[in-house]
């Protein structure tokens, strides 16, 4: 057995490859969750993947797939009744977030030949990762770091002030419809990982720790990815050591590397 | 006078079936100043966002001549706090080359804040920092939303008086929101006062030989630099209708008194 077969037939190597793979595309993609104010708006889809779960058991599609279409079509749902300003968009987030899980349950509940380890799907398992994960992990991460890094500018740019990116002709729309592209994505493959109910520590704390010590945007990114690093390794060998839940296991590694670097670095540039 | 840069004909934009900006006529072209005055609320902001093509418009046309390069300085760079970023990365983001985003931030006195953070700049500095911005783009015509909002008085003369020189330098024509008339009295080629509609237009010159004018801007100087009143023979209700002093509905006949 060659040691590439020995890592990958060992789950804590894989579950440890694939949460690297993870906080890869976490690190980018938490910058614009925290610089685009879009914390709330990342728990709704990753909420919503659960609904996309129950309903590729109900129309056996599989369960990838059915997730980022899932949260593709409520990202879409929301920033379509985003603008018909109705309500406010942090109610209607806090509408459909829940919702979304609440369906989700529901119709799992409604499915007793389908056996899922809701608990798995909400906090994260490390045992659950398999050889196929990892392959769509970094097939995901493969593609969404080339897209942002070919998007980069004009990403950046309507972050920063969408009208004046609107005005040198940037396509605004068209790139806030990738990111959300981008969003479902990794929700659907950090999922397994996290769990669905702490996808958005991932991807806002790591960024929000690399902010602390940022010059300038890509810093920041790198900073954020590295943050993601310690907090999947951090998290999962506390889980593997401690048995304790995978997700809330990193998540409490990402939060203890915030407070250290909020308590020692200075205030940021 | 070559074609305009910018023609707009007879231009509606509309909330929920309000007009806004209501049937306004202008056009600018390259070294024109043309100053948008007015209250809050008349559809200023709005009038330049469907020249600059990110608002639509319900009724009439927008023309920009073909291959017009538009310098849009927005009305205040509100920044991210959770978004570090230098001026050199800020003016980069433009897509043109260092050395042209330099010469920008020269021409506008900035250049020494290369690489500072946006976010420690001043309201002065960050104007300047927004023009140069535009600059970086060899712009047409250059749009200003109250460029001069957050500038301290010496800063604002400064500021409007670079505005000239850049117009002069570039070619380019100039459309700008101000409230502050007495310095726009100065360098400014044409004034427009909207109210949704347009309620009246005219050269500084024209407007300033009227003596009911000089009335109103001398006794606005010596009260105040910035606050300004501007007087029409006419009022507005809340719905933006207009309502005659002397009791006739509808009259709107452009005068100062």
């Amino acid at each position: 057995m060659t040691i590439i077969d020995a890592v990958l037939g060992d789950f804590f190597w894989r579950a440890l490859i694939g949460g690297l793979g993870v906080a890869l595309v976490a690190g980018p993609l938490g910058c614009f969750v925290v610089w685009r104010r879009m914390a709330y708006f990342g728990d709704t889809l990753a909420h919503s993947a659960l609904l996309g779960i129950a309903l590729s058991f109900l129309i056996s599609v599989p369960l990838n797939l059915a997730v980022i279409i899932t949260c593709v079509v409520i990202a879409l749902a929301l920033v379509m009744l985003s603008r018909t300003r109705v309500l406010a968009t942090d109610t209607l987030l806090g509408i459909l977030a829940h919702s979304a899980l609440a369906i989700g349950l529901v119709t799992l509940s409604f499915m007793p030949n389908v056996r899922v380890d809701l608990t798995g799907l909400l906090f994260g398992d490390l045992l659950a990762m398999n050889q196929q994960d990892l392959l769509w992990i970094y097939g995901g991460a493969a593609f969404v770091l080339t897209l942002l890094a070919v998007l980069w500018r004009g990403l950046l740019m309507s972050t920063i002030h969408e009208e004046l990116a609107r005005v040198e002709g940037i396509p605004v729309e068209r790139l806030r419809l990738a990111l959300m592209l981008m969003f479902s994505l990794v929700i659907a493959v950090a999922m397994k990982i996290v769990g669905v109910l702490l996808i958005t520590a991932l991807l806002v704390i790591p960024a929000a720790t690399a902010r602390r010590l940022a010059r300038n945007p890509e810093h920041m990114v790198g900073l954020a990815i590295i943050f993601g690093f310690v907090a999947v390794t951090g998290g999962l060998t506390l889980s593997w050591h401690l048995d304790t839940p995978a997700g809330p296991s990193v998540v409490v590694t990402a939060f203890l590397s915030f407070l250290l670097v909020y308590s020692l670095a200075r205030k940021p540039a | 006078m070559t074609e305009p840069l910018v023609q707009l004909e007879q231009v509606t934009v509309e909330f929920d079936g309000r007009p806004v900006v209501d049937r306004v006529s202008l056009k600018a072209g390259r070294g024109d100043i043309i100053t948008i005055i007015g209250p809050n609320g008349a559809g200023k902001t709005t009038l330049i966002k469907a020249i600059l093509g990110i608002q639509k418009v319900h009724q009439g046309k927008v023309s920009l001549a073909t291959g017009l390069v538009i310098g849009y300085v927005p009305q205040q760079l509100l920044l991210e706090a959770t978004l570090p970023l230098s001026v050199r990365r800020f003016m980069l983001l433009s897509g043109q080359p260092l050395d042209e985003c330099e010469a920008a931030l020269k021409r506008t006195g900035v250049h020494h804040l290369l690489d500072a953070s946006v976010h420690h700049l001043s309201g002065g500095e960050k104007q300047r920092l927004l023009l140069a911005r535009a600059l970086a783009r060899k712009p047409d015509l250059l749009v200003l939303d109250e460029p001069a909002q957050g500038v301290d008085i010496n800063g604002q003369a400064a500021l409007y008086q670079l505005i000239r020189e850049l117009r002069d330098d570039l070619d380019c024509g100039v459309i700008m929101i101000s409230h502050d008339l007495h310095l726009v009295m100065a360098a400014t080629d044409k004034v427009i006062c909207l109210n949704q509609h347009v309620c009246c237009s005219g050269y500084p010159a024209d407007i300033s030989q009227d003596p009911a004018f000089i009335d109103t801007f001398g006794h606005q100087v010596a009260d105040s630099l910035a606050v300004y009143h501007h007087h029409h023979n006419h009022s507005h209700n809340l719905h933006g209708d207009v309502v005659s002093r002397t009791g006739a509905e509808g009259a709107c006949n452009h005068d100062h008194h």
